[in-house]
C-alpha cells in the first residue's frame, strides 16, 4: 500500500531538512524523499502546505481505565489526530493508576486496537501514586513506558523523589514532575493574586511551583538523572530552568497552550473552564513562558489535555475539577498566538518531544514510520467545541479563531485525519478517506 | 426590561450607593410604626436560599420582605451541590420552576450567586458567598455610618481582623472607598490577602494595610471589628487566641487612641473578649445594634429597588 505526499514543504529540524519535495510512503514507512510523479499512485497534494514529522503531545489524560465517561483511549486518540498529533504520551493518573506492567499493557493494547494515534504510556513513580513507595519502574519499562510521573500532584517526599531520579537512570527514563507543593497549594483553586483576592477564591501561589522546581533541580543534579518539568507556568520556574540548563543540568520543560495564552483574568466570571492546575497566572508569567518558548528554555508544547464530564464543570468553582481539554486547539493556538518560525514550531511539537521521551525517532527520512503532520499555515478556522472529537467539552477556547491548522494527520502511512474540503485531496481521483488503499 | 441583581458592591458608583441609602432612609421609619407593613411588594415572591447557617442575615431579609408584603419562603440547603450530585444548573432550574421574583442566596462557595443569576429569571441578591462579597451587609454598615457621621469623605475607617476570609471586609472596602473614606485594613500578615490594595476603586480613595492595631485605630472615626472565624482556623494563621486578642483585640485603651466620637462596629456574631472587649461592645460608642436595625432598612430598599423599579 503506497501513498505519495506531493509538493509539500518538508520540515524536519532533526535532519536539517527544509525543502519542497514528495514523500513516498510504502508499507507504513517512509520509502523515499524526492520526486515521485507516477500518476497511478494514490497521493495527497500538499502544495503550499508544510509536511512535518508527526506531532507528539507528551502530556495527555486519556481517562481510561476508570473515567470512560470523560474520555476513552479511542476518543482521546481521535481528538489527538484531529488536532494534528500522531502520538500522545498518556499520564498514569487513571483509576486504577498505571503503576504496574499489567496496567501499562492494558493501555498499550487498547490503544493498538482503538486509537488512531500512537499512545505511549507513562508509568507512575509511586505505587498508586500515593508518594510512599516506588512503583515497579523496571517492569513498566519492559512493558514500554516512556517516562514516569505521579502527575496530578507532586512527589512531595524529597527522599522518594531522589530515589526515583536515581533509579530511573537504569532505564534512561525522564522523571516528570507536576511541580506543586501540596501544602502551599492546599485548598487553592486559582492563582494567588489580585484576582483571587477580589473573587474571594483561595489561591495557589507561584511559590508552590517554584519551591518544587528549585528542590527538584538540586536533586536532579545530584542524581545525574533526566528531569522534566510538566506544565510549567511561572516566571520563576522559567528562570530556574534557564539557569539550570546553562549549568548543564539535564532538565527539560513543557508549557501548555493555555499558559501561553490566558491569564488569571479568565477566571473573573468564575468560569470553571478556566480552572486547571497549575492555574492561569499573571500576564508577566504568561509572557515569561512565551519568552522561554522563543529562546529554547522551554523544550516542548504539551496540552495537559484533561477531559472532564460536563456535569462536573457545572459545579461551584470551588468544587469543579481542575483541567481543560487541549488536543484540538494546541496547534491553532501556537500558530496564532506565538510568533515562531515554522522550524521552531516543529521542534516544539515533534523533535523535542521525541527526544525527551527517547522514543524510536520518526521523521522525514527513509525507513521512518510514516507518521506525518500536514500543516496549512494560512488556514483560518474557528474552534467549535460542540464538534470536538473528545468526549468532553471543557475548553476555554470554544469559538476562538485561529490562523494555522493541521489539515491532515498520517499515522503508519494511513490518513487518519484529513480535511474534507481543504487543499488535501487524492491525486488519483476520489476523496481523502481515513483508510486509503 | 432586563432583570436586576445585587451580586456585589465591586464597581458600584457613589451615586448608586447613595441612592440605595436614600431609599433605606425612607423605609427606616416603618420599623417605628405600630403596623409594620406596607403593600409595596404584594404578590411578589422572595426565596431565601441559605446554604450556610445564618440567623441575622436570613431573618433580616425575611423581616424586610414581610414588611414590604412580599411572600417570603425560606429554603435551607446543606452542603455543596457536588455532595448531592446536583449541578448548579439543576439548582437554578428547580428554583425557576417556582417562579420567584427574587432569590436571596447565601452559599459557602464564592461565585454561586453570579452563576444562579446567569441561569435564572429571578432577580438575585447575594447574601454572602464564600470569601467574596456580602453587599447588603456593607450597605447596612454604610447606612449606619451615615446615620452617625453624616458623611463619608475623609473619614478614617479601620477594618480589623480576618480580612483574608471576610466577604464583609471586601464589600465594605468597595463601598467605603467608592464613597471617599480612607480605609485601613489591620490584621496579621497571614490574614491579609495578597494584592489587597488593588481592591480600592479608581476613585482615588486611600486603602492601606497595617499590622499594628495602634496605628489602625489612631484618630479613627470608625473601627469595624471582624469576627475571628474559628471554623476556618484549622490552619495556623496565628499562634493562639490569647496572642491574637493581645495584638488585635479592641480594648478600652485602644478606643481612647481613636477620635473621641469614634463609632465601633461589628457585623456579628461577636466573640466577646477575643476581638472585642466586653466593655467596648456594650459602650455608647458601639453601634452594633444599630447595624442590625440598618440591615432591615437597607434590605427593604434593595428588595424594593430590584422588584418594584427604581
Amino acid at each position: 500500500m503506497k501513498l505519495v505526499v506531493r509538493h509539500g514543504r518538508l520540515l524536519d529540524p532533526a535532519r536539517e531538512l527544509d525543502e519542497v519535495a514528495d514523500v513516498l510512503i510504502d508499507g507504513g514507512r517512509v520509502a523515499g524523499i524526492g520526486v515521485f510523479d507516477d500518476p497511478g499512485l494514490p497521493s495527497v497534494d500538499a502544495k503550499g502546505l508544510v509536511v512535518a514529522p508527526g506531532f507528539f503531545d507528551i502530556h495527555v489524560h486519556l481517562r481510561e481505565p476508570g473515567n470512560e465517561e470523560a474520555e476513552t483511549i479511542r476518543t482521546g486518540g481521535e481528538a489527538a489526530v484531529a488536532g494534528g498529533f500522531t502520538a500522545v504520551a498518556a499520564m498514569p493518573n487513571t483509576e486504577p493508576a498505571v503503576d504496574s506492567a499489567s496496567t501499562v499493557q492494558f493501555v498499550a493494547s487498547e490503544a493498538a486496537r482503538h486509537s488512531p494515534a500512537r499512545v505511549f504510556p507513562i508509568g507512575a513513580i509511586s505505587q498508586g501514586r500515593r508518594g510512599e513507595k516506588l512503583a515497579e519502574i523496571g517492569e513498566m519499562a519492559a512493558a514500554g513506558i516512556v517516562g514516569v510521573s505521579d502527575d496530578g500532584h507532586a512527589v512531595m517526599d524529597a527522599r522518594l523523589f531522589r530515589r526515583a531520579l536515581e533509579y530511573s537512570r537504569i532505564f534512561d527514563l525522564p522523571v516528570i514532575q507536576h511541580c506543586e507543593d501540596a501544602d502551599l497549594a492546599s485548598g487553592g483553586v486559582m492563582h494567588e493574586g489580585a484576582v483571587a483576592t477580589r473573587l474571594g477564591l483561595k489561591g495557589i501561589p507561584s511559590s508552590s511551583e517554584d519551591a518544587v522546581v528549585a528542590r527538584d533541580l538540586i536533586l536532579a543534579q545530584v542524581a545525574g538523572a533526566r528531569y522534566h518539568v510538566a506544565h510549567l507556568s511561572t516566571a520563576g520556574a522559567v528562570g530556574m530552568v534557564r539557569r539550570a540548563k546553562e549549568r548543564g543540568i539535564a532538565v527539560t520543560a513543557e508549557v501548555a497552550p493555555h499558559h501561553f495564552t490566558l491569564t488569571e483574568d479568565a477566571v473573573a466570571t468564575y468560569d470553571t473552564h478556566a480552572k486547571m492546575k497549575p492555574p492561569l497566572r499573571t500576564a508577566a508569567d504568561r509572557d515569561a513562558c512565551i519568552r522561554g518558548i522563543e529562546d529554547g528554555t522551554i523544550d516542548a508544547i504539551a496540552t495537559d489535555h484533561a477531559p472532564h464530564h460536563a456535569s462536573l464543570k457545572m459545579l461551584e468553582f470551588d468544587s469543579a475539577p481542575f483541567g481543560v481539554t487541549g488536543l484540538e486547539t494546541a496547534v491553532g493556538l501556537a500558530m496564532t498566538r506565538l510568533d515562531l518560525p515554522l522550524t521552531r514550531l516543529v521542534e516544539l511539537f515533534s523533535t523535542n518531544p521525541q527526544r525527551i521521551m527517547k522514543v524510536d525517532p520518526w521523521g522525514l527520512f527513509e525507513g521512518s514510520a510514516a507518521d506525518l503532520t500536514v500543516i496549512d499555515p494560512e488556514r483560518e478556522w474557528t474552534f467549535d467545541a460542540s464538534r470536538s472529537r473528545s468526549l468532553s467539552r471543557n475548553t476555554p477556547f470554544d469559538g476562538w479563531e485561529f490562523t494555522g491548522k493541521a489539515v491532515a494527520t498520517i499515522v503508519g502511512g494511513r490518513i487518519v485525519h484529513g480535511e474534507a474540503s481543504g487543499a488535501v485531496r487524492t491525486g488519483a481521483g476520489g476523496a481523502v478517506s481515513s483508510r486509503p488503499g | 426590561m432586563a432583570k436586576r441583581d445585587l451580586l456585589g458592591t465591586e464597581g458600584m458608583t457613589s451615586d448608586e450607593i447613595v441612592a440605595i441609602l436614600d431609599s433605606a432612609e425612607a423605609f427606616r421609619e416603618i420599623a417605628e410604626r405600630p403596623v409594620k407593613k406596607v403593600p409595596t411588594l404584594r404578590g411578589k415572591t422572595v426565596v431565601n436560599l441559605f446554604f450556610e447557617s445564618s440567623t441575622r442575615t436570613r431573618t433580616s431579609f425575611e423581616v424586610a420582605g414581610k414588611w414590604l408584603s412580599a411572600d417570603v419562603i425560606n429554603v435551607s440547603g446543606a452542603g455543596s451541590s457536588v455532595s448531592k450530585g446536583e449541578t448548579l444548573l439543576d439548582m437554578a432550574r428547580t428554583l425557576d420552576a417556582m417562579s420567584p421574583d427574587c432569590i436571596v442566596i447565601r452559599h459557602q462557595a464564592s461565585g454561586v450567586p453570579q452563576w444562579i443569576a446567569r441561569h435564572s429569571n429571578a432577580s438575585v441578591v447575594n447574601a454572602g458567598d464564600g470569601a467574596h462579597e456580602h453587599p447588603t451587609q456593607a450597605l447596612s454598615d454604610a447606612f449606619t455610618i451615615q446615620q452617625h457621621k453624616g458623611r463619608f469623605a475623609g473619614l478614617k475607617v479601620a477594618i480589623v481582623g480576618d480580612i483574608l476570609h471576610s466577604r464583609v471586609a471586601r464589600s465594605n472596602v468597595h463601598v467605603l472607598t467608592a464613597l471617599g473614606s480612607n480605609v485601613w485594613l489591620c490584621a496579621p500578615p497571614t490574614l491579609i490577602p495578597p494584592a489587597v490594595e488593588a481592591l480600592a476603586g479608581s476613585g482615588g480613595a486611600c486603602l492601606r494595610v497595617t499590622h499594628s492595631m495602634d496605628e489602625a485605630v489612631a484618630d479613627a472615626d470608625v473601627v469595624m471589628m471582624l469576627r475571628v472565624q474559628f471554623e476556618r482556623m484549622n490552619e495556623s494563621f496565628f499562634p493562639s487566641t490569647r496572642e491574637y486578642a493581645r495584638l488585635f483585640g479592641l480594648t478600652p485603651q485602644r478606643v481612647r487612641r481613636a477620635r473621641p466620637d469614634v463609632a465601633v462596629m461589628h457585623p456579628g456574631p461577636i466573640n466577646r473578649g477575643i476581638e472585642i472587649d466586653d466593655t467596648v461592645a456594650d459602650a455608647p460608642c458601639s453601634l452594633i445594634l444599630d447595624q442590625v436595625a440598618s440591615g432591615v432598612a437597607v434590605r427593604m430598599a434593595v428588595l424594593y429597588r430590584l422588584m418594584a423599579g427604581a
